[in-house]
C-alpha cells in the first residue's frame, strides 16, 4: 500500500527537459533581479500576489500522516497571506484518484493538489493541471533545486507542472542477526548482483530449517525488478512513453535476476510473497535482506527487529541504479482561485517549507540541503545511503495510462518469476501487448 | 457512479390528473421522496449507462458515439467468457448455502432451544461486519504459510494449498467466506418464514409417528418455499454482483497473480472502467451483467410455479 503512494515517474523527454531547465537556471542566474527579463512569455508571467489577497482555497492530499507538517506549513504561509483559508482535504490513497478524476471531469477539483507520478501525465495531458513555466520564468521556483530525476517526472512535451514535494529511493535493508546467525558476512560498498545472490543463497540454504529466507523478490516494479531492470541498462518505457522496452535483453536480464532468486530458493515463491509480503517477511524476522523504499523506515524502526537493522545501497549490476519517486503539488488549471492556489503552491516547494516537512519527520522533503533531519532520525541506521542514491536515479516509468499496462506486468511477471514460463517468452508477449496500449494512448 | 440530477421529478407530474381521478395524490405524495430517489439514483444511471455503452467514454468526460462498438468488442473477449464462468461457479457455491441456512434456521427453531438468540446474534454478525473487515481476517485464516486453516489441515496430514494465490483455489476461498457471511441473512429470513409455520402441523405430524427429520422434509420445507425463494433470489443477485469481497480478500492485479484468471463479472468491469479508464467498455459490460442478472431472475419467477407453495 505504502508503495503505491510513492509510486510515480515520467521518463520522458530527459534531453529536452534538461535544456529548459539549464536555459531557465542560466537565465535566472544572469538576471536575479529583472524578474521580467528574459525572452517570450510575456503573457502572464507570475508575480506573488498582494499580501492582501483574499481567498478560500482546498488543498487535496491523501496523507492523514503528514497532515501535521502540513498545518505548520499553513500557519508559515498564513504569516505572509493572511487573509488566504487554505481547507486540507485529506482523501485515503485507496480513492483518491477515483474521487480526483470525478472531480476533474466535472471541474471541481481541489485549487491545490497532490499528484504522483503514475497519473500526472494523464491530467497534464488533458489540461487538467496549470503549468508552473510562469513560476520558473519569474524565479519563484527554481528546478535546480530538486533531483533532476524528479524533475522529469513531472514534465510533458517540455512544459513543467510542478516540482516535487518530497522524494523517495530504493535500498537494501538488512536484519544483522540473520547475518550472524548464517555466518555471512555483512555487505560491503560496491557489492554485486552476484554478491548479493551468493548471501542470500547461503542464509537461506543455513537458516531453511526455521523458514528464514535470504532474499526475496515480489511484485512490486518500485522496490524489485523497475530497479534491477534499471541496474541491468534496461528501460520499462522509452524516453517519451511510447514503446515498451520488455523486448529488450537488458530489460529481460533484469527480470532473470528475481527469477535467478526464486529458482535459487534463496527467495520465497511468488505464492508465498503474494500471501505474506516481503516486508513482513522482514519484520517478522524471516528475512535477512529487503529491498525497500526509504518510507520502510517507520515500519522497520517500531518492529521487532529494530535494533539489529542496517540498510545499503542496492547492489550494482551492469551500473548502479535505483528508481527515485515523489509527489508533486499541482494548480488545478480551472482554479477559480488561481494566484492563491499559486502563491501556496510557491510556498510548500520554498527551502522553508521543506525543510519544516523534514523536521517533522513526515517524509524526505525534495529540496536539496533540506534532507539532514531525515537522514539522522534512526541512529545507528544509514539512512544516508537513501538521499546519495539521488545521484543515481532513474525516473518511475509512466506514460499517459500508467495503471492499464501496470496490471499487464502483474499479471504477467509472477509466470517468468516462477520460472512457469521462459523469461523472454513472457516479456516479449508482455511488451507486444504494452505497445498496444500505449499506441491506444496516443 | 453518476451522480447528475433528474430534471424535476416531471415523470411524477405528468402522472398526477390520472390518479387523481383513482385514489387522489396522497399515496403519490408519501411515496414521492422515494420515488425521486430511485429515479435520481438508480433510474437515471441505468439509461445513462445504457446509453454510454455505446460511446467511447474520454478520460474525463466526453463522448464519441460509436455505436455496438463496445459490444462487438466485448462478445469476442474471452475474458468476459472466463468471467462469467467465474462468477457462475462463484454463484453455484455460495448458493449451497441455501439449504445449509434451511437447516439451521430450522435447528435455531427448535422450540425450548437455550441460547437461541445468542447463536441468531453470532450466525448473523458476518453479515452485518463490513466486507473489507471480514476480508482482512480471512486473510490471514487463508495465508498459506502461516493460516490457520492450513495449521488445522496439518493436524489431517493434509498439506494446504495457498488458498489466495492459486488459481481455483483462489475463487474457492473467495466463495467459502461469501458463503459464510450470506448465511446470517438468509437465516433471519427463513426463520421469519418458520414462526409462520403452525405449531399443529407439527404436532400432528408427531402424531402419526412422524420422525423430525420427516417433519422437516414433509412440513417444513414446503411451508417455508416462499421464503426460500426469496432467499435463492437474493443469494443469486448478490452473487452475479460480487466484487468488493473479493478485491479484498484477493487483490489487485498488480499484488496478486491470479487475479486475471478469477475475475469476476464485475471485477472485470471494474478493471476496464476504474483502472484501464475505458468507461464506455465498462458500461457495456455492465449492461450485459445487468441483462443476466435480469434473465436469471426471470427464469427463477418462471420456474417457481413448479415448487413454491402460495397458499
Amino acid at each position: 500500500m505504502i508503495s503505491r503512494l510513492t509510486r510515480g515517474g515520467s521518463a520522458k523527454r530527459r534531453l529536452a527537459l534538461g535544456v529548459a531547465a539549464a536555459v531557465g537556471v542560466a537565465l535566472l542566474a544572469s538576471g536575479c533581479s529583472s524578474s521580467s527579463g528574459g525572452s517570450g512569455g510575456s503573457d502572464s508571467g507570475y508575480k506573488a500576489p498582494a499580501k492582501s489577497l483574499k481567498a478560500n482555497i482546498t488543498y487535496g492530499v491523501w496523507d492523514q500522516t503528514q497532515v501535521k507538517a502540513i498545518d505548520a506549513n499553513l500557519k508559515g504561509f498564513n504569516e505572509e497571506y493572511p487573509n488566504i483559508k487554505v481547507n486540507v482535504n485529506v482523501t485515503p490513497f485507496d480513492s483518491y484518484f477515483t474521487k480526483l478524476q470525478t472531480q476533474a471531469s466535472s471541474n471541481t477539483l481541489p485549487d491545490l493538489f497532490w499528484l504522483n507520478g503514475p497519473n500526472f501525465q494523464l491530467y497534464a495531458a488533458n489540461g487538467k493541471v496549470e503549468p508552473i513555466t510562469s513560476e520558473v520564468k519569474a524565479g519563484a521556483i527554481k528546478l535546480s533545486n530538486y533531483s533532476s530525476a524528479l524533475d522529469d517526472l513531472y514534465s510533458l512535451n517540455g512544459t513543467q507542472y510542478g516540482v516535487p514535494k518530497d522524494f523517495d529511493t530504493i535500498g537494501v535493508w538488512v536484519n544483522k542477526a540473520l547475518f550472524t546467525e548464517a555466518g555471512v558476512a555483512l555487505p560491503k560498498a560496491g557489492w554485486t548482483w552476484d554478491d548479493f545472490q551468493t548471501a542470500a543463497k547461503t542464509i537461506s540454504e543455513k537458516l531453511g530449517s526455521k523458514g528464514i529466507y535470504g532474499g526475496a523478490g515480489g511484485m512490486d516494479g518500485q522496490t524489485t525488478y523497475y530497479d534491477t531492470i534499471f541496474q541491468a541498462g534496461g528501460k520499462v518505457i522509452n524516453g517519451d512513453g511510447t514503446k515498451s522496452g520488455y523486448d529488450t535483453a537488458a530489460t529481460q536480464s533484469g527480470i532473470d535476476f528475481w527469477t535467478k532468486l526464486i529458482a535459487s530458493k534463496a527467495s520465497p515463491t511468488i505464492q508465498q510473497l503474494t500471501d505474506t509480503p516481503a516486508d513482513q517477511w522482514f519484520t517478522s524476522g524471516k528475512l535477512a535482506m529487503y529491498w525497500g523504499g526509504s518510507w520502510a523506515r517507520t515500519e522497520v524502526g517500531s518492529s521487532p527487529i529494530a535494533k539489529d537493522v542496517q540498510v545499503y545501497p542496492l547492489p550494482t549490476g551492469k551500473k548502479q541504479a535505483t528508481v527515485i519517486h515523489g509527489v508533486s503539488n499541482v494548480v488545478a488549471a480551472g482554479s477559480k482561485n488561481k494566484a492563491a492556489a499559486q502563491a501556496l503552491q510557491v510556498y510548500l516547494a520554498s527551502k522553508k517549507a521543506q525543510l519544516q516537512q523534514g523536521n517533522m519527520g513526515a517524509v524526505i522533503p525534495a529540496f536539496t540541503g533540506t534532507q539532514t533531519a531525515f537522514a539522522k532520525s534512526e541512529p545507528g541506521v544509514n539512512l544516508q545511503i537513501f538521499l546519495d542514491a539521488v545521484k543515481y536515479a532513474e525516473p518511475y516509468p509512466v506514460s499517459k495510462n500508467t495503471a492499464a499496462w501496470n496490471a499487464l506486468e502483474g499479471a504477467q511477471l509472477p509466470e517468468a518469476f516462477s520460472g512457469k514460463k521462459s523469461v523472454s517468452s513472457v516479456t516479449d508477449g508482455l511488451a507486444t501487448q504494452m505497445n498496444a496500449l500505449l499506441a491506444k494512448e496516443k | 457512479m453518476t451522480t447528475e440530477t433528474l430534471p424535476k421529478g416531471r415523470a411524477a407530474l405528468r402522472e398526477r390528473p390520472r390518479l387523481l381521478k383513482r385514489d387522489g395524490a396522497w399515496p403519490w405524495l408519501f411515496v414521492l421522496p422515494l420515488l425521486i430517489g430511485i429515479a435520481v439514483f438508480y433510474l437515471w444511471p441505468i439509461i445513462q449507462t445504457a446509453y454510454f455503452s455505446l460511446t467511447t467514454w474520454g478520460v474525463f468526460g466526453g463522448s464519441t458515439f460509436t455505436g455496438v462498438a463496445n459490444y462487438v468488442r466485448l462478445f469476442a473477449d474471452p475474458q468476459l467468457y472466463s468471467a462469467l464462468g467465474n462468477t457462475l461457479l462463484y454463484t453455484g457455491i455460495v448458493v449451497l448455502g441455501v439449504p445449509l441456512a434451511v437447516w439451521l434456521a430450522s435447528l435455531l427453531n427448535t422450540p425450548g432451544l437455550r441460547f437461541a438468540s445468542f447463536y441468531r446474534v453470532l450466525f448473523f454478525l458476518p453479515y452485518v461486519a463490513m466486507p473489507t473487515a471480514i476480508a482482512m481476517v480471512w486473510r490471514i485464516i487463508f495465508n498459506g504459510d502461516f493460516g490457520i486453516l492450513n495449521y488445522v489441515l496439518k493436524g489431517f496430514g493434509i498439506t494446504g494449498p495457498y488458498w489466495i494465490s492459486t488459481p481455483g483455489f483462489a475463487l474457492v476461498a473467495v466463495a467459502i467466506v461469501g458463503l459464510w457471511s450470506s448465511l446470517g441473512f438468509s437465516m433471519i429470513i427463513l426463520g421469519a418464514g418458520l414462526k409462520s409455520i403452525p405449531a399443529e402441523l407439527y404436532e400432528a405430524a408427531e402424531l402419526d409417528g412422524a420422525t423430525p427429520w420427516r417433519q422437516f422434509r414433509s412440513v417444513t420445507v414446503p411451508l417455508l418455499t416462499p421464503s426460500i425463494f426469496f432467499v435463492l433470489i437474493i443469494t443469486i443477485i448478490g452473487s452475479f454482483q460480487l466484487f468488493d469481497l473479493q478485491y479484498a480478500i484477493l487483490g489487485s492485479p498488480t499484488t496478486n497473480p491470479v487475479i486475471p484468471q478469477s475475475l469476476s463479472l464485475v471485477y472485470f468491469f471494474y478493471q476496464q472502467g476504474f483502472v484501464s479508464n475505458d468507461k464506455g467498455y465498462a458500461a457495456a459490460i455492465a449492461m450485459v451483467i445487468f441483462v443476466i442478472i435480469g434473465i436469471v431472475t426471470l427464469v427463477q419467477f418462471r420456474l417457481q410455479k413448479r415448487w413454491v407453495s402460495n397458499d
